[in-house]
């Protein structure tokens, strides 16, 4: 008896515990924009570029009188990458924090544990993860901003028929992005006059691709491999490709666009190629190219202000603001139904990502052509032409 | 006899009724209420592992695999098969529990951390099979699952009921059914606590031989509640498929088996009102450490540290033991 | 043919060699106290970013890493001396929960002080790779092989020909009966984990240059080293280096024979299988239990 008695109080705490999360005071005079990324854990090289970006450019954007004359808030949670966490802050943002616009979700999981709440609460969510289930078929309130990773696929299937490539080994994480990303090349490859002759994966944590790799070497008519992950996985994959001595032209996925990539990959990346939006080259652009200013502000600003590289994934969030803001001046208020309305007639916004034309059918906006193939020269980024 | 047991559970369930139904008093919205369903949920599943954990002392590293089992059962069921969602749930459940017994034979005649390795084993290959067979479960990008309905009458979050009158939320709803179904589980697992196979399992914690020669069979026992426990992550899967609406690998992931036995042996085993707190904080922690960003990973380490170290019993059984030497 | 098979051999063994020096950390630890460390991966983490981070601040490599296996040292001293030790008389599980709860306060360190990004050790010889029988050998891998072995004999020594070490054995085997001849066996455990967080260091200092380093690397080789560690009997020596090596083979020879979809799942069925015929590993010794 006694101790049911003492049971029922430590329950009543825990009961009560959940009062103390009472709502925060609404500040009425605020724009608050909701965000939940990865900013921990095995996708934070996504999240947090992305985070950095988000928290400079609100600041910029306050510091500049806001938006509507209103001060912007962001309010942020870290999912670690587990996407019933990101449900579960989603709905915090939504019920609880009653956010104007969502820009988050750093991977395809996260984003999609997310959905059916927003859809059904109504609010405009911008998502920063890149498999094509995200916007096709398209969703009331769901858009995006990377490039889909079949769009990838079809921008390296593309550059390899014209290097008269037509059979290719593929290795690929086992981890969502890398998974997706075999699934729409294998499904595209055949369309394309390409065959798959060699199919293996690794797990994202995996220290040593070599026996894969040796297999892919071993497979009759190889000419060329595509390793499509994220993460330090191609970096390992891309050292092990070298220390074998395999000279088959190589190729990576955007999921490795950024510096720390050659960081870690050091002199096996050479001559490998991958598609990526022009952010790695944007100084070396022709300063006629429509994006060269708005990729050389957003390299600037980033790198002056955090002292370490841009990647292109920040570049998401980036783009993913710049949206939000764009809707909402045009919507001239936060109605959650105008500045839906707002989003979807974006048409020409030049983002870093690439020239974004949304549209009722199109809630992506970029066309494949918004990647370049980029080649690694003596540990640089170069562009191909 | 029978009176005097009732006498004896009364008292805890009438507690935890009453702190089920006073909890929506504090939910300011539906995330609130979201949190609570989720509690109940995964406090359904310790409450299961606690009867092997707790009471039969055998630990398992691998029990978010029966969890997984049960939500990606019923997400396949009524998705491809045209299972309504509680027959999916019943079948998933069957199907989870004979697998357990399956695997349980074998592996429940190792001892302490040979028992823990093979749980952690098939936890693990359960969650790469998941992973790796997108064709049927979606793969790591996860899978949509159709909303709960009972006997044709759909509960979906989203909805609004009608009730007596009242205008109830899907949320609402789900949150009643979350909290009914887990006061079951806390009947049925007491009551399994006072059953013969509960005096078993408890003899078979102070010392196996001992069991086994005083006559207990023992191999039975352990299967037995094994496959209860199985049952029990299961039924909370299917639960949380349908409740959540979309279901990734994580679920089976072995930090999520982790996870668990830490809900177990934070709130206290052998406590059946000590894990459902366990589940409560553990879900509770990350909401209340969102404001230190970066230091979260380091505070919850600390916190789960400190709680073993200073109360090695878990939370409930050691405040429980407090209050008693206070009282005497 | 045969160069591909020396190939996943070298691949296996390089791979093996890593899980065996984890794999020798936990039964170090487990035959002092049995307890199984489940932060014995974060020693790894500790050794190669504690590493990087020395190189950073501009110290040479020959400083930096003897600087981070120290570090690492006192964190092994210190997870006893803070976490395990006062909770002596806790329940097996609890102790499980007590190192998971350390690892992850380690992790948060690491992640806060030293950041999340990903970094690569330079190898340490300048020429990177010879060429064997057609394949193509790591002289990194060479490292780690020499390095193990020195260890593995060192350790060795260490149990047969000092007291300390022998004082350590005789802890593990009868903890009563070794303080009634007077040794003090709360500094012999935490000496203990002392010597398994070296061992984890160094680990994670030699293997820096292949697998790269960064504050998560320890979750997955702590897990590996579990699985070797129980491949071999818990509490056995040999046994972890024999589960290690056989554990390292077994991956890179489905990864390149079979399949490298469920490459993951076969140490998990291996283990399956071993305890299955062997419920004690292959070369653990039968659990009494005391009535």
């Amino acid at each position: 008896m006694k101790t049911t008695l003492k049971q029922l109080a430590a329950g009543a705490v825990a009961a009560l515990s959940l009062g103390l999360m009472a709502a925060p005071a609404l500040a009425a005079d605020t724009i608050r924009i909701g965000s939940f990324l990865s900013v921990t854990g095995p996708a934070s090289f996504l999240g947090d570029p992305e985070l950095k970006t988000l928290e400079l450019y609100i600041d910029k954007l306050n510091e500049d009188g806001g938006l509507l004359g209103k001060q912007v808030e962001l309010v942020h949670y870290d999912d670690v990458g587990d996407a019933a966490k990101a449900r579960t802050f989603a709905n915090r943002l939504l019920r609880q924090d009653r956010v104007d616009i969502i820009v988050g979700g750093s991977t395809t999981g996260a984003t999609m544990a997310a959905v059916p709440l927003i859809e059904q609460a109504g609010v405009p969510f911008i998502s920063l993860a890149g498999a094509e289930t995200i916007t096709t078929p398209v969703k009331k309130w769901v858009f995006k901003t990377p490039q889909s990773d079949r769009q990838a696929a079809r921008r390296v299937l593309i550059d390899m028929k014209e290097r008269g490539i037509t059979k290719i080994g593929l290795i690929s994480g086992t981890g969502g992005f890398g998974a997706s990303g075999r699934n729409v090349t294998k499904e595209i490859a055949g369309d394309m006059g390409v065959e798959i002759v060699a199919d293996e994966t690794y797990n994202p944590k995996d220290t040593d691709v070599t026996s894969q790799l040796t297999r892919i070497r071993g497979t009759e008519g190889v000419q060329a491999i595509l390793n499509f992950d994220f993460g330090q996985g191609p970096a390992i994959v891309t050292r092990n490709y070298d220390q074998l001595g395999i000279d088959l032209p190589f190729y990576q996925s955007h999921g490795v666009a950024s510096d720390s990539f050659l960081e870690l990959a050091g002199d096996a990346a050479n001559g490998l190629r991958l598609p990526a939006s022009a952010l790695l080259v944007a100084d070396k652009l022709p300063k006629s190219d429509p994006q060269y200013q708005v990729l050389n502000r957003y390299k600037n600003d980033y790198e002056g202000h955090y002292n370490e590289s841009v990647s292109t994934f920040g570049a998401y969030a980036y783009d993913g603001l710049q949206l939000a803001i764009r809707a909402i001046k045009q919507a001239g208020s936060t109605d959650k139904a105008k500045v839906r309305d707002a989003l979807e007639s974006i048409d020409g916004y030049v983002g870093v990502t690439g020239t974004y034309r949304l549209s009722a059918d199109d809630h992506m906006g970029l066309d494949a052509e918004s990647f370049r193939i980029l080649e690694v020269k003596d540990g640089d980024w170069a562009l191909t032409q | 006899m029978a009176t005097v047991k009732t006498h004896r559970k009364a008292p805890g369930l009438i507690a935890l009724f009453v702190i089920l139904a006073v909890a929506p008093l504090l939910a300011a919205n539906a995330f609130h209420y979201d949190l609570m369903i989720k509690i109940c949920l995964t406090a359904i599943v310790a409450v299961g592992l606690n009867l092997l954990v707790g009471y039969a002392g055998q630990v398992s590293l691998g029990h978010a695999a029966f969890y997984a089992g049960g939500a990606y059962a019923s997400a396949l069921l009524t998705q491809n098969y045209e299972f309504a969602p509680l027959p999916a749930m019943l079948t998933a459940a069957v199907a989870v529990g004979s697998l357990a017994w399956l695997v349980g034979r074998p592996i429940l005649h190792l001892k302490g951390h040979y028992l823990s390795m093979a749980t952690l084993g098939l936890g693990v290959i359960a969650a790469i099979v998941i992973n790796n067979e997108d064709q049927i479960t979606g793969g790591p990008d996860g899978l949509p699952v159709a909303p709960l309905s009972l006997f044709g009458h759909e509960l979906s979050v989203f909805g609004s009921y009608e009730w007596f009158g009242m205008t109830i939320t899907g949320t609402q709803l789900w949150y009643l059914l979350a909290a009914g179904a887990l006061f079951l589980a806390v009947w049925l697992a007491l009551n399994l606590i006072d059953s013969p196979l509960g005096r078993a399992l408890r003899a078979l914690h102070g010392s196996e031989i001992a069991a086994q020669v005083a006559g207990v069979d023992t191999a039975k026992y352990k299967l037995r509640v094994f496959v209860i426990s199985a049952v029990y992550a299961s039924v909370a899967g299917s639960l949380y498929a349908h409740y959540s609406g979309f279901i990734t690998p994580d679920i089976a992931s072995f930090g999520h088996s982790i996870e668990l036995i830490t809900i177990v042996v934070l709130g206290g085993m052998a406590s059946t009102y000590g894990v459902i707190l366990g589940a409560a904080i553990l879900l509770l922690i990350p909401q209340f450490l969102t404001g230190f960003q970066e230091l979260e990973m380091v505070l919850f380490g600390a916190i789960l540290m400190a709680v073993m170290i200073f109360m090695p019993r878990g939370l409930v059984p050691t405040i429980a033991r407090r209050f008693q030497k206070e009282a005497a | 043919m045969f160069s591909e098979f020396f190939q996943f051999s070298f691949s296996g063994i390089t791979l093996g060699a890593i899980y065996a020096l984890v794999a020798l950390g936990f039964t170090l630890i487990y035959n002092a106290s049995h307890v199984i460390n489940f932060a014995q991966g974060e020693f790894l983490m500790i050794g190669g970013m504690g590493t990087v981070v020395l190189m950073d601040a501009g110290a040479p490599i020959y400083l930096a890493i003897p600087g981070a296996i120290v570090m690492a040292g006192i964190a092994g001293v210190l997870l006893h001396k803070l976490a395990i030790a006062p909770a002596k008389n806790a329940d097996v599980v609890t102790l499980i929960i007590i190192t998971i709860g350390a690892s992850i306060f380690l992790r948060g360190l690491a992640q806060i002080f030293w950041g999340k990004d990903y970094h690569a050790l330079p190898a340490f010889s300048d020429t990177e790779s010879l060429s064997v029988g057609g394949a193509v050998l790591l002289t990194q891998s060479l490292w780690i092989l020499g390095i193990a072995t020195l260890l593995v004999v060192a350790l060795g020594l260490f149990f047969t020909r000092t007291a300390l070490g022998k004082a350590l054995l005789a802890t593990s085997m009868n903890k009563d009966a070794a303080s009634m001849v007077g040794i003090k066996t709360g500094a012999i455990l935490t000496l203990a984990f002392g010597i398994a967080a070296l061992l984890g260091a160094v680990a994670g200092v030699i293997v820096a240059p292949i697998t790269f380093t960064a504050y998560d690397i320890g979750i997955m080789l702590g897990l590996k080293g579990f699985i070797a560690a129980a491949i071999g009997g818990l509490g056995s020596s040999t046994g972890a280096i024999l589960g290690g090596l056989l554990l390292g083979l077994a991956e890179a020879y489905t990864a390149g024979y079979i399949s490298s979809d469920y490459k993951d799942a076969v140490p998990f069925v291996l283990i399956l299988v071993i305890l299955f015929f062997l419920p004690n590993g292959l070369l653990g010794s039968r659990a009494v239990e005391r009535v």
